[in-house]
């Protein structure tokens, strides 16, 4: 019987895997639901056993069933493998992406796993720690911050009960590799869990999942329940969120997971010390999580510290979205160029327009010019330029775009989205977007109170111009930048600053007016 | 004891001697009646032995909960930055046109379909690689 294997993925599904998986099987092919391979533009992405090996079809519809079938079908992209978006890439975390079925424990063992876990159980936590600082792994979620330090921290504080939250929380658009390991390999991310849990002594698990990923939450609970006896004694949940962005915030999730306001937490105390219901608690992003069981296995610590770059080492799942021919999941070592992702892996954008700008980290990211495309994958080299790597997400533009508007939406994205604790950010927001709006308008005439004599300051002559109220901005921005409590209010300088620096030519019909209004350095 | 008292009764039940059983709470009462109300609210609180206040804190905190029950299908539509850049902005008049009363367009940020927007999503069925046609398509469907 001629086997065939298509995705269960959300994106897969999304573009009609389901309906193909019952064509195949109405025709006796035996189906097999795997996971993704990432190749995203290629889904539904469908692999036909033959005589040498898997052949790979992609985008397949319900016509080209019969052709595949029949070998007419002029959509193949031979063995998978030795695709070249598959083949550069160095897959640790995402090792299993394409190969095995997500929920099946016998794929799962026969790849390696829980030999990380049961490595773990032998050597201990605090040997388990210091493989996890030897391997030089940096939390995934955007900060950076390494993760043994934080396991050690955890590890040394007493405490009659320690938390392992799972931020799942992955609300930056750009990124979907938080998705992907819940979906293809959920067991991946339980393992790792557990890892961690043996090695700070926490027996409870929490996994904070955003509603917006139904399939994820699925897979996981599933997930769950059938590898319930292997983890033990670790107990893990999963929580769904409600909606809210914030909550990818780390103390803003811990208050969501405690059934309160997703408020953020001024630090410290830190989350180490004081987390989830005033136990030490650690908080780590999917990413981490799901590499910890190959760190934890036999020379995976050195493997994964070989690969990368300067300070970051190890691997990155780099997630390549928007408006870009090649979209998908594509993880290597750090020291890639951002020219190289966007134009020769990515190639280009899908809408075959010119390259306008890349916004890297989600909304909280800046807009990087193609001037800049020589930069570095590299959590300092990001940080030197302004920038950040957050968790990975590239989302292209093309000439079409118009930068001022997506300063505009950045600002009212973390409007709608602020938590309302600390004034920079919830106020300043608002403020914001109105600014936006007037530089867009050209400025404004003065107003009956700046007009009255008592405001004897202002220039009643003339209004504001656009060089005002940028000025204002800039302000703004920093204020923002340094006066508040978390990335929120704080990075969304950056897209917007980025925005009106990069492309002034959006901004005002004299772009060198732009340039004298925003000061050195501002954002 | 009337049938929405009685479905309260049990959701908290289900839920209440788990760690922080609030949210989970909050996330059946909405599937189950569709809006968390005054009402609900009141007795939850009761039920968990918080106030009320604490109750509509959290319920007017997070997107997903609403006050009063809507009818009409829902469509989601990501408006995020990968979906503008792959053209959200330009299908959606289109959607808001076959939705007039009958369906609310309600916007989403982020559906983890980022590198194959536009993206949507009804019930727990999502749409991605959208365009003005299959827009107005899947609103008519929903």
């Amino acid at each position: 019987m001629t086997i065939v294997r298509i995705p269960d993925d959300a994106l897969a599904r999304a573009g009609g895997a389901d309906a193909l998986a019952a064509e195949f099987a109405a025709r006796g092919c035996e189906v097999q639901r795997t996971s993704s391979w990432g190749m995203h533009w290629l889904e539904p992405l469908v692999e036909i056993d033959g005589p040498d090996g898997f052949r790979g079809f992609g985008p397949v519809t319900g016509d080209d069933v019969d052709a595949i079938l029949d070998g007419k079908c002029s959509k193949s992209i031979g063995k998978i493998e030795d695709h070249p978006f598959i083949a550069s890439q160095t897959r640790m975390t995402f090792r299993r992406a394409g190969k095995t079925r997500p929920l099946s424990l016998q794929d799962y063992v026969a790849t390696g796993g829980w030999a990380g876990l049961q490595r773990a159980r032998r050597i201990g936590g605090k040997a388990t720690v210091e493989e996890v600082k030897a391997s030089g792994l940096r939390g995934r979620g955007g900060a950076g911050f390494p993760t043994g330090i934080k396991w050690d921290t955890v590890r040394k504080a007493e405490a009659d009960r320690k938390y392992i939250v799972c931020n799942a929380d992955e609300g930056d658009s750009g990124t979907f590799a938080d998705r992907m390991v819940m979906e293809g390999d959920p067991f991946a991310l339980l393992e790792g869990m557990a890892i961690a849990g043996e090695a700070v002594g926490a027996s409870q698990g929490y996994i904070y999942l955003r509603s917006e990923y139904p399939d994820a939450i699925r897979k996981l609970n599933a997930a769950l329940e059938l590898c319930a006896e292997i983890i033990a004694p670790f107990r893990c949940e999963v929580r769904v969120g409600a909606g809210a962005y914030v909550c990818g915030e780390e103390t803003s999730l811990l208050n969501s997971l405690e059934g309160k306001r997703g408020e953020v937490r001024a630090k410290p105390p830190l989350p180490a010390l004081e987390g989830l219901f005033g136990r030490p608690t650690v908080v780590n992003n999917v990413l981490s999580l799901a590499a910890v069981p190959h760190i934890l296995s036999e020379g995976g610590a050195e493997q994964y510290s070989n690969a990368g770059f300067g300070r970051s080492r190890g691997t990155m799942p780099i997630q390549l979205a928007g408006n870009i021919r090649h979209g998908g999941l594509y993880e290597i070592g750090f020291g890639i160029t951002l020219g190289e992702l966007v134009n020769e892996i990515g190639g280009g954008t899908a809408s075959g327009r010119p390259v306008k700008a890349v916004q890297v980290g989600g909304p909280l990211g800046a807009y990087i010019h193609p001037d800049q495309f020589d930069i570095v994958f590299d959590y300092e080299a990001y940080t030197a330029a302004d920038a950040l790597i957050g968790h990975g997400g590239i989302t292209v533009f093309d000439d079409t775009a118009d930068m001022l508007e997506m300063a505009r939406f950045a600002m009212q994205f973390c409007a709608i989205e602020s938590c309302g604790k600390c004034t920079p950010c919830r106020i300043g927001a608002v403020r914001g977007t109105e600014i936006i709006d007037r530089i867009k308008a050209g400025g404004r005439a003065r107003d009956r109170i700046e007009l009255a004599p008592q405001m004897h300051n202002t220039i009643k002559e003339k209004g504001r111009d656009t060089a005002d109220e940028i000025a204002l901005l800039a302000d703004l921005c920093e204020t923002m930048k340094f006066g508040s409590l978390c990335a929120l209010g704080g990075f969304t300088p950056y897209p917007v600053i980025s925005a009106l620096r990069q492309w002034p030519e959006d901004s005002s019909h004299d772009p060198e007016v732009v340039r004298q209004a925003l000061p050195e350095g501002a954002g | 004891m009337s049938e929405k008292s009685e479905l309260l009764g049990e959701i908290i039940a289900r839920h209440r001697h788990r760690e922080g059983p609030l949210l989970p709470i909050l996330n059946d009462v909405q599937e189950k009646l569709g809006c968390i109300d005054a009402q609900s609210e009141a007795f939850i609180a009761k039920g968990l032995n918080l106030s009320r206040a604490d109750v509509h804190g959290v319920v007017s905190f997070y997107h997903d909960y609403r006050s009063e029950a809507d009818p009409r299908p829902v469509v989601q539509v990501c408006h995020a930055e990968a979906c503008k850049a792959r053209g959200v902005e330009a299908i959606i008049a289109q959607a808001e046109k076959a939705a007039g009363k009958r369906v609310r367009i309600e916007p989403v940020y982020c559906l983890g379909l980022c590198s194959a927007g536009p993206a949507a999503r009804t019930g727990d069925d999502l749409h991605i690689r959208l365009d003005a046609d299959s827009v107005a398509k899947l609103v008519e469907r929903a």
